[in-house]
C-alpha cells in the first residue's frame, strides 16, 4: 500500500478508535481530501471531527492546543512544511510549554502533521525540510514517517501517549509502497525491530550480519529510502556493506539503536534533506563522538543539503539537495 | 469542634508538595468556618485550632472573595479591594527583595475581572494574559497559591514554575505571550461546543494584543463555527510604553463587528456598570449564536511591571479620580467600608505570612 493510503487509514483507525480524535487543516474536507489527498474520505465518514479550516496556520496550531487542554486528541495537518513557521509560536510557547510550565496539572497532546521536503519542483516556500528548527524544542516529540514505519502503529503509540508531537511526512513518501519489516526481513536484508520504552521503533537494516558491515547510515523519512537503495545496490554489485539505521522519532532520539549499530561499525554517516548547519547531523556527531571518544575509525560525516533556497529549477534544485547522487557519493566516503 | 459541615482536604494541587491536612468546619447557620490544621507530632495527628480561617493552597477566604449573605454591592467592593491589596502587596514585597522576576499589576481594572467573572460558574473557562492577577483572584480566590507561586515556592499554584504569568487551577489558566492565548481560548470553546457543554471560554487580552495576527484569524474562526468564546479585551490606554494613538489604527470595536461578533463596549471603571454589561453580553455568548466581545474602555493606574512608568503624571493623576474602588467604595456605609476593609488587610497579612512560612 502506498504511504499516503497508509496514514489516511491511520487517521481512519484513529477516528474509529477515539471519539477524542479530532482533525484540523487547510483543505482537508471531500471532495479536495488534502493537498496530497492523504485525508480524503475522512470527512464524508466523520463530518463534525474532519474540518476544513481559513489559511490561518497559527489559529490551527492554537485551537488545538485549546482542545488537547480540554482533553480532546487534535491532529492538525499544515499543507506545506514550510508553513510551520506560522504555527511556531504555538508550538514553542504554547503547546510545548504547556504541561510542563503548568507544573504537569494539564496535558496537551497535539499531533501536528506535515508534508515536507523537496524534489518536486515547488520551490523556495513549498519544498523546505524545517524540522531541523524544532529539534531539541524542550517537550516536543518530532517523528517521521518512513516506509519501514506503519503509520498505523506509530499513530497508535502517539495517541497513547501525552507528548506534543511534530510528524514530519516527506511528499515523495506519498506515492511510494510501504516496505514494512516482516519476519525480521525487508526486501531480503535482514531488519532487525528496536522499540523503546516510549513505544517509537527504530527499523535497522543490513545485507549481512552487523559485524560484516563496515559503517552505519543514520537517515529518516525519505533519505533513508533513498540510502537504503543505494546501500542495496553497493551491497550486491559491489560487496560494499552498511547498515541503515532509520528511527522513527528523530527528536529526541533514541540512542540505543544508533548506540549498538556503531559499536560495532566504528564509524557513522548521517544524512539529512534539511539544509546543511546546525542540523540533526551536527547533533548526533557531538553525542556519538563523545560517546565513542578514540573508538571511532574515521570522524562521524554529515551530509545535509546546500544551505540556501530551494530553486524551483529542477536542475538548479538537484545541485543543492540532498538526491540520490549525492547520497551515494556521502556513502562511498565512509565506505572507502 | 464546631458542630457543622466538615470537609478534609489534602491540600494539595496535582504535583504540588504535600501541606498538612487541614480540616474545614462551617456552622450550619451563621456560615462561619474555623480551620484546624494537624500536625503529624511523633505519629500522632494534633489538632492544633487557628483562630482565623487561614486558607491553604487552592482555596479561597471567604473574607476576600465574598463572606455569605452579604449584600452585593458589599461583595463586589470586597472583592475588588482583595485584588487591589494583593496587587499593592506584590510591589511592595518587591521592593523590599523578597520576591525575584517580574510582575504586572492590574490595579486601576480590577473592576473588570470581579464584573466579568461574577457571571461565570463551573462550566465555564478563563484564559487570562500577563496581566493576569486579577483574573485569577475573582477567578479562584486562590491567594496562598498565587502568592506562593509568585515567591517560587513549591507548593505555589504551578509549583514555582509558572510564575507570576503563567497560572493554571480548575477553570483558568494564563500565558505571558499575547495573541496566542486567543486561539487556545477558541480550542477550549471549540470542546464545550464538542461536548455539548453549555459553558463558555473566555478569554482577557488588552488593547496591545490587537497587534498580533493570531487574534484576527481566531476572531474569523470563532465566527464561522459560531464558538462560544468570549473576548474581553481591556483597553487601558497604553501597550507598555507606547499610547494607543501610536498602536491603534481605525476603531476597536470595529475589529470585532468585521467579523460578525456582537460587540458589548463600555467605557467606565464603575464595578455595577460594568457587572449590568458583563451580564447582557455573557447572556447572549450563552444563546449559543457566535462569539461576543466585551470591550472595556479602562486604565493602568500602576507601571506596565515595575519602575517603568513614563506616562504624563498628569495624566496618571487625572485617572485616580476614576479608580474603581473609589467609585464604588463611595456607595457604601463608612463603617461597612472600614470593616471590609480591615477583613481584607488581616486575610492578605494570613497569605502573606503564611506563603513567606511556606
Amino acid at each position: 500500500m502506498i504511504a499516503a493510503r497508509s496514514m489516511g487509514d491511520a487517521l481512519r483507525a484513529a477516528l474509529n478508535e477515539d471519539d477524542r480524535v479530532i482533525l484540523l487543516g487547510e483543505d482537508i474536507v471531500d471532495p479536495y481530501g488534502g493537498a496530497f489527498k492523504v485525508t480524503r474520505g475522512l470527512s464524508t465518514d466523520f463530518p463534525d471531527r474532519v474540518r476544513s479550516t481559513p489559511i490561518s496556520e497559527g489559529a490551527i496550531a492554537g485551537l488545538c492546543a485549546g482542545l488537547a487542554l480540554s482533553g480532546y486528541r487534535p491532529i492538525a495537518e499544515i499543507m506545506f512544511g514550510d508553513f510551520l513557521t506560522l504555527c511556531f509560536d504555538q508550538i514553542v510557547n504554547h503547546i510545548a510549554k504547556y504541561e510542563a510550565m503548568y507544573n504537569g496539572k494539564v496535558t496537551c497532546p497535539v499531533i501536528i502533521r506535515t508534508p515536507s521536503g523537496g524534489g518536486r519542483g515547488y520551490g523556495p516556500t513549498h519544498s523546505q525540510s524545517l524540522e531541523k528548527h524544532f529539534f531539541g524544542v524542550p517537550h516536543l516529540r518530532v517523528v517521521a514517517s518512513s516506509l519501514v514505519h506503519d503509520p498505523a502503529d506509530v499513530l497508535r503509540v502517539l495517541l497513547t501517549q501525552d507528548s506534543p508531537v511534530l510528524l514530519i511526512e516527506h511528499k515523495l513518501l506519498y506515492p511510494l509502497h510501504q516496505m514494512l519489516p516482516s519476519g525480521g526481513r525487508i526486501d531480503g536484508d535482514i531488519a532487525e525491530v528496536h522499540v523503546p520504552a516510549d513505544g517509537l521503533p527504530t527499523v535497522s537494516i543490513r545485507p549481512v550480519p552487523r559485524e560484516d558491515c563496515s559503517f552505519t547510515v543514520l537517515a529518516y523519512g525519505y533519505q533513508a529510502e533513498l540510502a537504503r537503495r543505494v546501500l542495496s545496490r553497493l551491497a550486491v554489485e559491489e560487496e560494499i556493506f552498511g547498515e541503515l539505521v532509520i528511527p522513527s522519532q528523530i527528536s529526541p532520539p533514541d540512542w540505543e539503536p544508533i548506540d549498538a549499530s556503531v559499536n560495532v561499525t566504528r564509524s557513522l554517516l548521517v544524512i539529512e534533506e534539511g539544509v546543511g548547519g546546525f542540523t540533526w547531523g551536527s547533533e548526533v556527531a557531538a553525542r556519538i563522538s563523545s560517546r565513542f571518544f578514540g573508538e571511532l575509525r574515521r570522524p562521524v560525516a554529515t551530509a545535509a543539503s546546500d544551505p540556501t533556497v530551494i530553486p524551483s529549477s529542477k536542475v538548479r534544485e538537484a545541485d543543492m539537495l540532498m538526491t540520490s547522487e549525492r547520497v551515494e557519493k556521502a556513502i562511498r566516503k565512509v565506505a572507502a | 469542634m464546631t458542630a457543622g459541615v466538615l470537609s478534609v482536604e489534602s491540600g494539595r494541587q496535582p504535583g504540588a508538595a504535600s501541606l498538612p491536612p487541614v480540616i474545614t468546619t462551617t456552622h450550619p447557620e451563621n456560615g462561619n468556618t474555623s480551620v484546624h490544621t494537624f500536625v503529624r507530632e511523633l505519629g500522632q495527628d494534633v489538632a492544633a485550632e487557628v483562630n482565623h480561617a487561614t486558607p491553604i493552597a487552592g482555596e479561597a477566604d471567604a473574607r476576600l472573595v465574598g463572606v455569605p449573605g452579604e449584600p452585593r454591592a458589599e461583595r463586589l467592593y470586597r472583592r475588588m479591594r482583595f485584588i487591589r491589596r494583593f496587587e499593592q502587596s506584590l510591589l511592595d514585597l518587591f521592593e523590599r527583595g523578597l520576591l525575584n522576576g517580574t510582575t504586572h499589576a492590574c490595579i486601576g481594572q480590577e473592576a473588570d475581572a470581579v464584573a466579568v467573572i461574577e457571571h461565570l460558574g463551573d462550566d465555564d473557562h478563563v484564559f487570562s494574559n500577563h496581566r493576569c492577577h486579577g483574573h485569577f483572584l475573582a477567578r479562584t480566590g486562590d491567594a496562598l497559591g498565587l502568592m506562593a507561586e509568585i515567591m517560587g515556592k513549591p507548593e505555589g499554584v504551578c509549583g514555582g514554575i509558572g510564575g507570576s504569568q503563567h497560572l493554571c487551577a480548575p477553570g483558568f489558566m494564563s500565558n505571558g505571550v499575547q495573541g496566542g492565548i486567543v486561539p487556545n481560548a477558541a480550542g477550549i470553546a471549540l470542546a464545550k461546543q464538542l461536548d455539548g457543554s453549555t459553558g463558555l471560554s473566555v478569554v482577557f487580552i488588552g488593547d496591545g494584543t490587537l497587534g498580533e495576527g493570531a487574534t484576527y484569524e481566531t476572531l474569523n474562526l470563532a465566527s464561522l463555527w459560531r464558538l462560544p468564546l468570549v473576548v474581553v479585551l481591556e483597553d487601558n490606554e497604553w501597550a507598555q510604553s507606547t499610547p494607543s494613538s501610536a498602536n491603534l489604527a481605525g476603531s476597536i470595536r470595529d475589529r470585532f463587528t468585521a467579523f460578525g461578533l456582537g460587540v458589548f463596549e463600555i467605557d467606565s471603571t464603575d464595578v455595577e456598570e460594568l457587572d449590568a454589561v458583563a451580564e447582557r453580553a455573557l447572556a447572549q455568548a450563552r444563546t449559543r449564536e457566535g462569539p461576543v466581545a466585551i470591550v472595556i474602555h479602562t486604565y493602568r493606574l500602576c507601571h506596565h511591571s515595575k519602575n517603568d512608568d513614563n506616562r504624563p503624571a498628569d495624566e496618571v493623576a487625572a485617572r485616580w479620580e476614576l479608580d474603581p474602588i473609589e467609585v464604588h467604595g463611595r456607595r457604601l456605609g463608612v463603617s461597612a467600608r472600614a470593616a471590609i476593609d480591615t477583613e481584607v488587610e488581616s486575610a492578605l497579612q494570613d497569605v502573606i505570612d503564611r506563603a513567606l512560612a511556606l
